[in-house]
């Protein structure tokens, strides 16, 4: 599966790229909308909403099931992937462009605490039994 | 096609038509019809026809095998129908005297104590209209506890992983929390996050047992004891009832309350949004909030009981006391059973679960929890399949509808990838489960040889696969001309 090394990622299955300006963009690993199937509807936290790390902030609701999504780092949210609302399909087609939101975090080291790709692989591969 | 595109202009069934003018003189004049509603005019025959196209178009328990699991699709004995649909039942009126309807009351109140009984619970309410209003009750009750307690600072609701999706949303619904916990390897409730979960925040803990995997909390008592010492209450959402009926009751579980599915554990008609009713039972500490009404008995005299006696009641939630047609189908197939019967249920329910489940493995599916003997369901797993094949569960489930069967419950629970949750149910025959084994068997082979065949599964019906990822992207409910 294509778990691109310039990523975090989340036991939860976000992926997190930290930005040269120091945001940060989120969204759902390929894994995770794989497991969920064709997306119907996705849900986004408002611009300006303060996120505490592991907090629920988003839903992606698919044929099969509504998942959460939980905040990667805490932060502000400063805006928001607008083709998503129309479009859920973009997650499906591409889950690594289809972004959900972008965060001002507020502690940077909690960076720390996600996962690189190989530790993410290896969560998958765990899961797998 | 739908009613209104038989519809022409005059056409008319003048046989059902009224045959006198009547008139309400008490409505206003602005809250009258300007124009006449858009009705369908069709006659008689396109009627009878347009409906009986609709019923032949159908599945269902009446015409084939039902194995949807988590949902107890069992025969509705003719008898409950027929008896309930006895003109002094139909044309009681809700309100009419007590006294005029002893007959009736006396049904409800016998219902009452049956499914106290059958539950091991204190008390009664059969007001609920649906399973998910039995939970909505269940839970507004347990808060009402808490509140008449004065304590309130318990905020959260623990709900396992495995747990039916109505249980999150009715704890939102009541303003709490939910905490989730995980499950086992062996699908039991993990005791340590559990454990972690509990605390002087815990208002209670929901929990189908059976769960949804299909296996009995092998530390239920365990699980009761924690939550109690941390002084919250237990739910029991009673959707895989019909697995321990009569075996294991709730109540001795240490829960104090549930909510019954009469339309699946006890056979009333069940499926196409038909009427549920969900009974609520309750242990002693939620005796004063139980929801009004209900049927006592005074010196031999049936009457209600109102908020007048119970005056903590969280309160009314039918217009008058649930479901009354199907709560006599409930009595009457309690009746016909007798607390033998009832035995036989879970037995039978178990044994036909427990032999599919066998046949199945030995035919190549691969169990979802091999270790764990069934309680009536259990989970196919077809991970392995879909990368060997690229045939994913859904096409399965459509292929067993052109060998004549209604699909199992697919992709639930959410845990368990690419699954089949299977209930044969306590009616179905030997033969029956056999020729299911042999059909599934059929499949397998032919996701080999034929995976075509299955990605384009059903063939046999009026309509082929829908595509169900845009109608739920483009919703579109309303008939417009």
């Amino acid at each position: 599966m294509n778990i691109p090394t310039h990523l975090k990622y989340t036991k939860s299955h976000e992926w997190v790229k930290l930005e040269e300006d120091g945001t940060v963009t989120t969204g759902i690993t390929i894994h995770a909308q794989e497991l969920l199937g064709d997306m119907v509807f996705v849900e986004i936290p408002q611009a300006g909403r303060h996120l505490k790390q592991g907090e629920e902030c988003a839903v992606v609701e698919s044929v099969k099931a509504a998942a959460d999504v939980y905040a990667p780092i805490s932060g502000e949210v400063i805006t928001i992937n607008p083709e998503l609302e129309s479009a859920p399909e973009k997650i499906n087609e591409d889950a690594h462009s289809a972004w959900l939101y972008k965060i001002n975090p507020s502690n940077i080291e909690e960076l720390n605490d996600l996962l690189d790709s190989s530790e993410y692989q290896k969560i998958l591969e765990s899961e797998a039994h | 096609m739908l009613i209104f595109e038989h519809s022409r202009p005059g056409r008319c069934n003048y046989s059902q038509s009224p045959t006198a003018e009547t008139r309400t003189s008490n409505i206003p004049q602005n809250l009258m019809r300007k124009k006449p509603p858009m009705l369908p005019e069709v006659s008689e025959m396109d009627a009878v026809r347009h409906y009986t196209r609709l019923s032949q178009k159908n599945f269902s328990i009446d015409t084939e095998f039902y194995p949807l699991g988590s949902c107890t699709m069992k025969y509705n004995p003719r008898a409950c129908n027929s008896l309930a649909m006895l003109p002094q039942f139909l044309s009681r009126h809700p309100l009419a005297p007590e006294d005029t309807g002893q007959g009736y009351l006396a049904c409800m109140y016998e219902l009452q104590e049956i499914l106290k009984d059958v539950t091991g619970m204190k008390s009664v309410s059969l007001t609920p209209m649906a399973g998910a209003q039995g939970e909505l009750i269940g839970v507004a009750m347990i808060r009402a506890y808490h509140e008449s307690r004065g304590d309130r600072a318990r905020t959260e609701i623990i709900i396992p992983d495995a747990a039916h999706g109505t249980n999150p949303a009715t704890a939102v619904m009541c303003g709490y929390k939910v905490v989730e916990i995980s499950t086992d390897k062996e699908g039991d409730v993990d005791m340590d996050a559990l454990k972690a979960a509990v605390g002087p925040q815990t208002a209670g803990l929901m929990l189908t047992n059976p769960s949804t995997l299909g296996v009995f909390e092998k530390n239920i008592v365990e699980m009761s004891r924690l939550v109690h010492e941390a002084g919250g209450l237990l739910y029991y959402d009673g959707a895989n009832l019909n697995a321990i009926l009569g075996k294991v009751k709730p109540g001795d579980m240490g829960f104090d309350v549930i909510h019954m599915n009469l339309h699946k554990t006890f056979s009333t008609p069940h499926g196409g949004g038909g009427p549920g009713s969900a009974p609520v039972g309750v242990a002693d500490r939620l005796l004063p909030f139980i929801p009004v009404p209900v049927v006592t008995i005074d010196k031999g005299i049936y009457r209600w009981v109102t908020e007048k006696e119970i005056p903590q009641s969280i309160g009314r939630f039918s217009a008058h006391m649930g479901n009354s047609g199907v709560l006599l189908r409930a009595y009457i197939y309690s009746r016909l059973l007798g607390a033998e019967g009832m035995h036989r249920i879970a037995e039978f329910a178990t044994l036909n679960a427990n032999y599919l489940m066998k046949e199945l493995s030995k035919a190549g599916f691969e169990i979802a929890y091999p270790n764990r003997r069934a309680s009536h369901e259990f989970i196919v797993t077809l991970k392995d399949l879909k990368e060997k094949t690229g045939i994913t569960a859904m096409d399965v489930a459509k292929r067993l509808i052109d060998k004549g069967f209604h699909a199992p419950t697919t992709y639930f629970p959410l845990l368990v990838p690419e699954c089949l949750l299977i209930e044969p149910a306590e009616t179905e025959s030997k033969e029956t489960l056999d020729s299911f084994v042999l059909s599934m068997k059929e499949i397998l082979e032919e996701a080999y040889t034929d995976p075509e065949m299955l990605k384009t599964a059903p063939h046999t019906t009026s309509l082929q696969r829908l595509d169900d990822v845009k109608a739920a992207r483009e919703l579109d409910l309303t008939w417009k001309q």
